[in-house]
């Protein structure tokens, strides 16, 4: 077996020989590769005799809110730093209801406190307090730490409208041809985004915020395929090589001494980030190729 | 350092997100502050990048009027450096000069930065506030975009940081949580 690969600065194509290959370039990356491995002996690309590499692409889904909360006006500043986003954490909690609308569920990660000032924190006291002056700094200090945000990441149903594929006409900087992406959301994650809504709301208000307006339709506040960078799925693995490229030590069920090690071998992704599912994988993967070398079967 | 990531090619990748969204992160406002305090150790005092004597004074001026103290928080630095790397922010701002100059020529015979104070103070007065915008739109947008800038650039400043209170990025050996204020957030929110 040989991998071929681009000289960043020959930009010349070179080889190197190996006994087995693993696969890590990021999911959609990943798939990337093996679309464009191309030759007589696997004309849908290498691992594809399924014709699944690129198929069932998902990300989290995603959906936040945010409001002032004017009990925390005038409280005394102290150091939160590090406590908002992962730190505190609220996971799902209706997952034994039968009788919601929307399968699978979500997780919220919440966000606020005293953080370092950046760019555009203010700007929405900009908006609301307008002028400028003493009273506009009066507005700004008095608006610092006092924001609550809601961010839901939940988990998406693969479906068959979204998936990548090889650009039959567009190619990178050494020629290579990219990948376009398909990308749509179904009913499931519309209604679970309708269902964070209602959640973060009925929290920030009984807090005492009063988050904006309903922004209208779920198609227009749910997050855009992509956008909270969980894409994984495209490369899955299986127990029927007819359905799935992989095996479930991730190793390709076409060519034995291929394995994949990132997110493109889940088949699906609960509403937590995916990099610790990956390091399990990857760990397991490593430790049955240890065996397969040991035992020559690689 | 390579290429890709000059110093130049961050200011220019900062300034049109600044332009477009306003989608920049604290850290990269750091670098701007950096980028101004290491080009006056090198070079003195600093040299307006994207504006003329008459901007910079100006602009210097209504930086100091929307924030106190912009001027010591590096305000007109901050807009001028990143002006420089991007001509469609740099057009708002010398738009928006000349045409507070042509109001107020008609309304007082002199530029803005010439006029007298109440005079001054009267025009912003107008501009500053989106229940204006039918008459006097591109100044109202004008000042939308200074207002947001000087801001953006006071509030990431030393100054405006310890202004505000801010007090992390600091070490600290034990976290503790802190009573009083919660007590206080609870009492106030009816939830304690």
């Amino acid at each position: 077996m040989a991998v071929s690969y681009i000289d960043k600065d020959t930009r010349t194509e070179k080889q190197i020989r190996c006994r087995s290959v693993v696969l890590a370039a990021s999911a959609c990356e990943s798939a990337r590769l093996l679309l464009n491995s191309k030759s007589p002996r696997h004309p849908n690309g290498l691992s594809n005799s399924s014709g699944v590499v690129g198929r069932y692409l998902t990300d989290s889904v995603g959906y936040s809110m945010s409001a002032k909360i004017p009990a925390l006006e005038g409280m005394r500043i102290h150091d939160s730093d590090g406590m908002g986003g992962m730190h505190v954490y609220v996971p799902w909690w209706e997952w034994d209801k039968p009788n919601k609308d929307f399968p699978r569920g979500y997780h919220i990660e919440i966000g606020g406190g005293y953080g370092m000032p950046g760019v555009g924190q203010f700007h929405g006291t900009c908006r609301t307090h307008e002028g400028y002056g003493d009273s506009l700094k009066d507005a700004i200090k008095k608006d610092y730490g006092v924001t609550v945000g809601l961010a839901g990441r939940g988990e998406q149903i693969p479906n068959a409208d979204t998936y990548l594929d090889i650009d039959p006409n567009v190619v990178d900087q050494f020629g290579i041809p990219v990948v376009r992406f398909h990308f749509k959301w179904t009913e499931h994650e519309l209604k679970q985004v309708d269902h964070m809504e209602k959640t973060f709301r009925n929290i920030l208000e009984t807090m005492g915020g009063k988050p904006g307006p309903r922004p209208g339709a779920a198609t227009s506040k749910i997050s855009v395929g992509g956008e909270i960078i969980h894409e994984l799925g495209v490369v899955r693995m299986g127990n029927d090589p007819a359905s799935s490229a992989l095996n479930k030590y991730c190793q390709s069920h076409d060519v034995k001494n291929l394995f994949v090690a990132d997110a493109a071998p889940f088949v699906s992704n609960p509403d937590k980030n995916p990099t610790l599912t990956i390091c399990a994988l990857a760990w397991r993967t490593a430790e049955y190729m240890a065996e397969e070398m040991r035992m020559g079967n690689v | 350092m390579s290429e890709a990531y000059s110093r130049r090619n961050i200011l220019v990748t900062i300034a049109s997100a600044a332009a477009v969204a306003s989608s920049v992160s604290s850290a990269e406002a750091q670098h701007v502050h950096e980028t101004v305090a290491e080009d006056a150790k090198v070079s003195g005092p600093y040299k307006p990048k994207a504006f003329t004597e008459h901007e910079t004074k100006t602009l210097r001026l209504l930086c100091e009027t929307i924030v106190p103290g912009a001027g010591q928080g590096g305000a007109f630095e901050y807009i001028d450096l990143l002006c420089s790397h991007n001509d469609e922010l740099k057009a708002i701002y010398t738009g928006g000069i000349a045409w507070l100059d042509r109001k107020m020529e008609a309304r007082a015979g002199t530029m803005w930065v010439n006029a007298k104070a109440p005079e001054q103070k009267a025009m912003l007065d107008i501009i500053a506030f989106r229940m204006n915008a039918d008459a006097y739109g591109p100044g109202v947008r004008f000042f939308d975009w200074a207002r947001k800038m000087t801001v953006d650039a006071y509030y990431t400043s030393a100054v405006g940081i310890k202004e505000l209170g801010y007090k992390g990025n600091g070490g600290m050996t034990k976290f503790k949580t802190p009573p009083d204020a919660l007590e206080y957030a609870l009492t106030r929110s009816g939830l304690g």
